[in-house]
């Protein structure tokens, strides 16, 4: 038999489920429909060592907005973000670079390396502050669109054209050179310090297919300072249980609204009727009606898998077809007998409870894009390293430990293609590279996950790998995310929505983008949200 | 006693030239001051060997700005420049080259037998950006908005309405504000397949850019390329006499306006009282009054060099610093002593530009090394004979041919730019020609490198980037030559600036000195 | 674990007289708040003895080349150029719109040879503004020690240890020599307002001077002070303090946090007729039009507090130590200003604070009223507005005849 819902959202991400947290919320009969036997989407902690938890994929969180946090209730439904205290980014030589929570033990590490830098610091966080400040009602934006003169595109254009003249000349200015400039370009301007400035870089090139001194990669460094202003207690976190608990926590506050939730439920198809989306078709042939249906996957499967082709304007197929994905990470989960032994800071010590950057200087970083440029994995890659198990003692057996390796740049379209063997010897180049500044790493090591590009893909369901649903890179931001006249999360097929990473302003466990689909989504109800 | 004018103008390069003839036009004592031999700044023609004319630096100059040719009357001093197809040739290693002609249609016929994938979708490409190229052409032709000091005027309308009021459909609309950001890479990707089809816009995209195609923002780089054309691509501006002549011109027109003009003459400082511009003292001790000084030098010598430190705010003092200029091209001149016989090309083809650019992963890895203070092995060559439409410029039957060699970084790492490193560099150069012409090695009978170094110290072009600071998205209209200072003013009352680091730099020949002449007229009662 | 702050060149011998480990942060250093259990007695002998002061963690630069004094005049607001060698000028500093980034003093060494103190580090700052001039800007903060002797017999205490013309060594002024053989400059300068000295050395050899101060200095009543009571002596002389009393320029967050001299009642520093400085001509504005704000002295009336507290049935309560929370000051029922800073002075039983008022009630004699906490609930004391310093002794810039 089937049940009708007022909104089906496919895929249970956290923005699926945030979407569906809101519309619960509000009253509605909402139902989310997960293909994995787990939710979370990229979010997910999974045991895939018995007594080892992994957050598989992403793995921290930075931007998850605290309005969601506070709406939700989600600390009452489980979350509880431990924070990251410091990066070590260990240097060739035997030396280090240390960015500390502590100021003065910050500011005493920076004119270890540069009196200058450490004279710039505080300056320039002043003003990434200001930049953030000045984002944000962005982030928190339906984007207009700048090419209508309906009232209330003119209007927001009008109150986005007031708040940038309210910034004044100089802050619009740096924002503007914020938006257009490489990180390495812009940092240089501010530091003279190779690894302080390669391990800030390193932030700018997540998710995207540029080196850090390509244009465009500047205003990700602003990420760092969000936390700040939003009150949250650091800028960089880590949930306790992993990501997956992120993703647990919102969907227990969904329920607790009455939200229904299926895993192993996997959308075969939107049911179109007279054009208008009227429910979904599951893969075992199933069809479950509803008002409306939103679609939390990438665009690329919520236009062009979950429709046919047909259904959707030409102009809008060229440019999802032109849309950019193309992965550019991987991961490296580790079982670890026994902690890492960092050559630089030798033994245990509270660096090993927050992140190790893998970013001696912006050439290592650019040579390791140079690689992917032409379709290799990095023979040195950039690697974020965090020991979860460190923050959370339950993310491993006693005395054991879990790490896990972001690695970029692992591109998705590999020359040759990813094979098994093609996986192991990425792995390999990991742990080699990792070895040379934790020598002791290799015979710690009781199990290891290699995820590439086309695992990510595979299991968690993301075009080409890309953890952000496509480069976040300017010309698919805002307005163009993600695809002009497309990017308020309404689709050409009435009743369908759009609520992922794809559109603005995606990235991240952020929760932003369902959000905003939900507020949507409850205007076109007449619903004040 | 002190020699006393309305207004000095600092440097003899074209657009310093272009802003002096319009302030003589309007009646002012002018008199423009520079310190090298020669006027023209990086458009000059030289004759090192008898007989044999070369454009020492930039042979491939912007488009002239049509009003200014009108306004001081160059045709009638002189001034003749046309363009010939066919326009920029794409050289392929095997085979017949790419022919880019005015006509796209005839240019999609060309493609359909050397590469039919992309002819179809050669005359929609052209037809897709023109429109952005005539936005950015009028764009260039203005004053730029300066949009921290307009009022609530609404940033985001203004956009808006500005694009909208100029005939772009919504679409087209999209369309520019999502391709501006792209790498050029993406964009050729996105419309063809042909390597050296892709190869050759992609290198145009990235001159004198210390980025690679891959770079985002590059396809900015393309359309500044293409600004002030009526085709796709560009057509190279081609004058009688060589590009130095577009100076002597100039010079001809401003001198029958009463223009003064002193060369050989270096200004050692910029006069200024209570932060208000009084006159110029030369190298000699010399002083010239002046309440107003016009420089057409580059923001570091200007700012930094040439007015005393204390005049200008610290703050001011590092926007200043923090231009990029990061010249990354070379120069080799050659006399060669036949024609050049390139594999598969016409006659014709050598009227056109030639671009030695296979491909766009051959662009990306000659760039590569720049990050790396290394000079490519495989460098990306702009190759243009201009002795085949202008016989004057060499004896006859032998030829000038001069190319620019991309890539190769200002701080060069190692020993520098010394001897060997030159002469590793045109011997890459000719090295490459020599595959894609092979009688052309035996053929040369002169040759002359110019690393960025050298365009520094012979041109002025600072740290050898001839477009006095790069390109590039965050150093274009209201944010060059500094953030807040596009409109050619400065802190310093009295002082302007005008040249190819400001607004439109160098997207159009002769604009700037157009707008910062115009802007010192209104700046008198 | 051990201590992660950076250890001042003192740190051998302070360390062994903390009698309560009561280690504060001063720059990144560990010094400490007192000595003793309570600072009363440190306090006291700055007033009557001699105060021994650690305050190496002062930022220090040594600027020297030919246009060592152009940079220092193109920096400062004070006119560097015509002071003398031997002379020192206190005053704070501004970025371009004129608005305060630090403030420290400034020593003539030898014609182009100075040392500039600062409370935050500037050697960015420096070597942005030294653009184009032939000058060298080095960061001598580690590698050079200082002590303070604060007190009226801090003279015949270094007079006796000193080989340098303590005797006739001005206000203001600084003079070379040594101690116990140790290469140092003595400046006759300081934070308390009083006679003092501040002694200037290599790191090197720190403790050897220290030892030799500790060895002599009991003789006249000498301790050594920590930095709780030197905050009360600044206070009482009025003087301002970084992050306290007034953010800098450089890392003020909105405009209202930015200062300039003359709302900080330094406009006597700034010499807008000596040349281009930075911020010139956004300061000579404001001296036209008059500051908006103004830092005073405040001086609340001591009747009004013993009334507050007798309606809670208690003595007046004060801290006993300097206080740097911001607290309200109302006219009329409203607040107009804050209070940055404040104490009960010993010397001159009161209570005396730092306010920032707008300039219609900075003028001397205006009632105001400052919000005290009374047994939990706030509560406003009649307080009036004073000139500073507070407290202001002839021997502190006398000369001995």
């Amino acid at each position: 038999m089937t049940r009708s819902y007022d909104a089906i959202i496919i895929g249970g991400g956290h923005n699926g489920l945030v979407t569906a947290a809101y519309l619960a919320r509000s009253g509605r009969r909402v139902l989310v429909l997960e293909r994995r036997h787990i939710l979370g989407g990229a979010a997910v902690t999974e045991e895939i060592f018995p007594g080892f938890k992994f957050s598989v994929f992403s793995y921290v969180v930075s931007l998850l907005r605290p309005e969601i946090i506070r709406e939700l209730d989600l600390a009452s439904h489980g979350l509880q973000i431990l924070p990251l205290e410091s990066t070590l980014t260990p240097l060739p030589n035997g030396d280090h670079f240390m960015a500390w929570g502590d100021h003065d033990r910050a500011r005493q590490e920076l004119m270890r390396h540069s009196l200058r830098d450490a004279e710039a610091y505080e300056e320039f966080g002043r003003e990434m502050h200001h930049m953030a400040m000045a984002v944000r009602p962005i982030l928190e934006m339906v984007p207009p669109d700048p090419t209508s003169l309906s009232p209330s595109d003119l209007g927001a254009m009008l109150r986005l054209g007031k708040h940038m003249h309210d910034l004044g000349s100089e802050r619009f200015h740096m924002l503007y050179r914020l938006m257009t400039m490489s990180s390495a370009d812009f940092l240089s301007e501010w530091f003279e310090c190779e690894p302080l400035k390669a391990t800030k870089s390193a932030s700018g090139i997540i998710g995207t297919f540029l080196g850090p001194r390509s244009p465009g990669t500047a205003y990700v460094l602003l990420h760092h300072y969000m936390g700040d202003i939003d009150g949250a207690f650091r800028a960089w976190g880590f949930a306790r249980g992993g990501t997956g608990a992120i993703s647990e926590a919102i969907a227990s506050a969904a329920r607790a609204a009455g939200a229904e939730i299926r895993t192993e439920a996997g959308v075969e198809r939107v049911l179109l009727e007279r054009g208008r989306a009227a429910g979904v078709v599951l893969e075992g042939g199933e069809e479950i009606r509803s008002r409306v249906v939103v679609s939390a996957l990438d665009p690329r499967r919520t236009f062009l898998q979950m429709l046919e082709p047909e259904s959707l304007p030409g102009d809008l197929v060229d440019s999802l077809r032109r849309y950019r994905f193309r992965g550019s990470s991987g991961k490296v989960n580790l079982a670890l007998d026994r902690l890492p032994d960092f050559t630089c800071m030798p033994g245990p010590g509270p660096h090993l409870g927050g992140a190790v950057s893998i970013s001696p200087s912006i050439e290592y970083l650019e040579r390791a894009h140079d690689d992917a440029k032409y379709g290799e994995f990095s023979r040195r890659p950039y690697m974020d390293v965090i020991l979860p198990s460190m923050i959370d003692p339950g993310m491993a057996p006693p005395g054991k430990h879990v790490m896990s390796i972001f690695v970029q740049y692992a591109p998705y379209h590999l020359n040759g293609g990813w094979t098994d063997q093609r996986r192991e010897a990425f792995g390999d180049t990991v742990i080699d590279t990792l070895s040379e500044y934790a020598p002791n790493l290799k015979s710690a090591i009781l199990h290891r996950q290699v995820v590439t590009p086309k695992d990510i893909e595979t299991v968690a369901g993301l075009s080409e790998g890309n953890i952000f649903h496509g480069e976040l890179a300017l010309n698919q931001l805002f307005f163009l995310r993600p695809a002009a006249q497309w990017a308020k999360y309404r689709t050409p097929v009435r009743h369908y929505y759009q609520c992922g990473s794809g559109t603005h302003p995606g990235g991240g466990i952020m929760g932003a983008s369902g959000r905003l689909a939900a507020r949507e989504i409850l205007t076109d109800w007449g619903q004040r949200p | 006693m002190t020699a006393r004018y309305d207004v000095v103008v600092l440097g003899g390069d074209v657009e310093s030239l272009v802003a002096a003839g319009y302030l003589a036009k309007a009646g002012r004592s002018v008199l423009v001051l520079e310190g090298r031999d020669h006027l023209g700044g990086s458009l000059v023609t030289t004759e090192p060997v008898s007989g044999f004319r070369f454009d020492a630096c930039e042979h491939f100059a912007a488009a002239i700005a049509p009003a200014v040719v009108d306004d001081l009357a160059l045709g009638h001093h002189g001034l003749r420049h046309t363009v010939a197809d066919p326009l920029v040739i794409a050289a392929r290693p095997e085979g017949p080259p790419i022919r880019l002609i005015g006509d796209p249609n005839a240019t999609a016929r060309g493609l359909a037998s050397v590469a039919p994938e992309d002819a179809a979708s050669w005359p929609g490409f052209a037809k897709r950006i023109q429109p952005f190229i005539d936005l950015l052409t009028r764009i260039y032709t203005q004053v730029p908005p300066q949009p921290g000091s307009t009022k609530p005027a609404d940033l985001g309308s203004l956009l808006h309405l500005a694009l909208r009021a100029r005939g772009l459909g919504k679409t087209e609309l999209f369309e520019f504000l999502r391709t501006f950001p792209m790498p050029v890479a993406d964009l050729l990707d996105d419309w063809f397949s042909d390597d050296a089809l892709k190869g050759a816009l992609g290198a145009l995209a990235v001159r004198h850019l210390a980025q690679g195609p891959r770079g985002a923002g590059t396809a900015f780089g393309l359309f500044h390329h293409l600004a002030g054309s009526a085709t796709v691509p560009r057509g190279r501006p081609i004058i009688q006499g060589g590009v130095g002549h577009l100076a002597w011109a100039l010079e001809v027109s401003a001198r029958s306006r009463g223009v003064e003009i002193r060369t050989g003459v270096a200004v050692d400082r910029i006069q200024v009282v209570d932060r208000s511009v009084a006159g110029v003292r030369l190298a000699g001790g010399e002083t010239v009054q002046a309440s107003v000084v016009l420089s057409g030098h580059a923001p570091r010598k200007t700012f930094l060099e040439l007015l005393d430190a204390e005049v200008l705010d610290p703050e001011f003092v590092t926007d200043v610093e923090r231009i990029r200029y990061r010249g990354v091209a070379a120069k080799v001149n050659l006399a060669l002593a036949e024609v050049p016989q390139f594999t598969g090309f016409r006659e014709e083809d050598l009227r056109g530009v030639i671009m030695l650019s296979p491909s766009l992963d051959h662009v990306e890895q000659a760039f590569d090394h720049t990050k790396y203070g290394e000079q490519s092995g495989a460098p990306v060559l702009e190759v243009v004979v201009p002795s085949v439409l202008d016989p004057s410029l060499a004896p006859e039957g032998r030829h000038v041919m001069s190319v620019w060699v991309h890539f190769a970084p200002y701080h060069l790492r190692g020993a520098g730019w010394d001897d060997q490193a030159r002469e590793a560099l045109a011997d890459s150069a000719i090295e490459m020609l020599g595959r894609y012409a092979p009688n052309l090695p035996g053929g040369i009978l002169h040759r002359e490198a110019l690393t960025p170094v050298d365009l520094e110290e012979r041109f002025g072009a600072p740290e050898g980037q001839i477009n006095h600071g790069e390109l590039t998205l965050d150093q274009i209209l209201f944010m060059r030559p500094v953030p807040g200072w596009s409109r050619y003013d400065t802190p310093v009352r009295g002082l302007y600036v005008c040249g190819l680091s400001t607004h439109p730099g160098g997207g159009l020949t002769g604009q700037s000195g157009a707008l910062a002449a115009r802007r010192v007229l209104r700046s008198r009662p | 674990m051990s201590l992660q702050l950076l250890r001042t060149p003192f740190h051998d011998r302070t360390a062994g007289l903390a009698q309560g480990a009561a280690w504060r942060r001063w720059a990144g250093h560990a010094v400490l708040g007192s000595y003793e259990l309570h600072h009363d007695r440190e306090y006291a002998a700055i007033r009557n003895g001699v105060g021994l002061l650690d305050v190496s963690p002062l930022y220090k630069y040594l600027i020297h080349g030919s246009d060592a004094a152009r940079l220092l005049d193109r920096v400062l607001p004070r006119h560097v150029a015509a002071s003398r060698v031997g002379q020192v000028l206190y005053m704070p500093w501004c970025d371009g719109h004129g608005k305060v980034i630090d403030d420290g003093t400034c020593t003539r060494l030898a014609e182009n040879r100075f040392r500039l103190t600062s409370a935050d580090p500037s050697i960015r700052w420096l070597q942005r503004n030294a653009v184009g001039m032939d000058v060298v800007v080095e960061d001598v903060s580690r590698s050079l020690a200082a002590l303070a002797l604060q007190g009226p017999r801090s003279r015949e205490l270094l007079m006796r240890l000193a080989d340098a013309d303590v005797e006739g060594l001005r206000y203001f002024r600084a003079v070379e020599g040594s101690l116990r053989g140790v290469p140092v400059w003595i400046s006759r300068t300081g934070y308390t307002g009083d006679l003092g000295y501040e002694v200037w050395l290599a790191s090197a050899d720190a403790l050897t001077v220290w030892d030799a101060l500790i060895e002599e200095g009991a003789g006249y009543g000498l301790l050594p002070a920590g930095i709780l009571a030197l905050d009360v002596a600044r206070i009482e002389a009025g003087l301002i303090m970084i992050d306290v009393d007034y953010v800098s320029a450089h890392r003020a967050v909105v405009p209202s946090q930015l200062s300039t001299p003359y709302e900080l009642g330094l406009g006597w520093a700034v010499k807008l007729d000596k040349g281009p400085f930075n911020g010139r001509e956004a300061l000579a504005a404001e001296k036209a039009r008059g500051p908006a704000w103004q830092l005073v002295g405040i001086e609340v009336d001591w009747d009004a507090l013993v009334a507050l507290f007798g309606q809670a049935g208690l003595p007046p309560q004060l801290p006993s130590v300097a206080w740097r929370t911001s607290i309200p000051v109302f006219v009329g029922g409203s607040q107009v200003g804050y209070a940055t800073s404040g104490c009960w002075s010993p010397i001159l039983k009161k209570s005396v604070a730092l306010a920032h008022l707008p300039a219609r009630y900075a003028a001397p004699g205006t009632g105001v009223e400052l919000e005290v906490t009374v047994e939990h609930f706030r509560r406003r004391a009649a307080a009036t507005v004073v000139p500073t310093p507070f407290f202001d002794p002839e021997r502190k810039k006398a000369v001995p005849s």
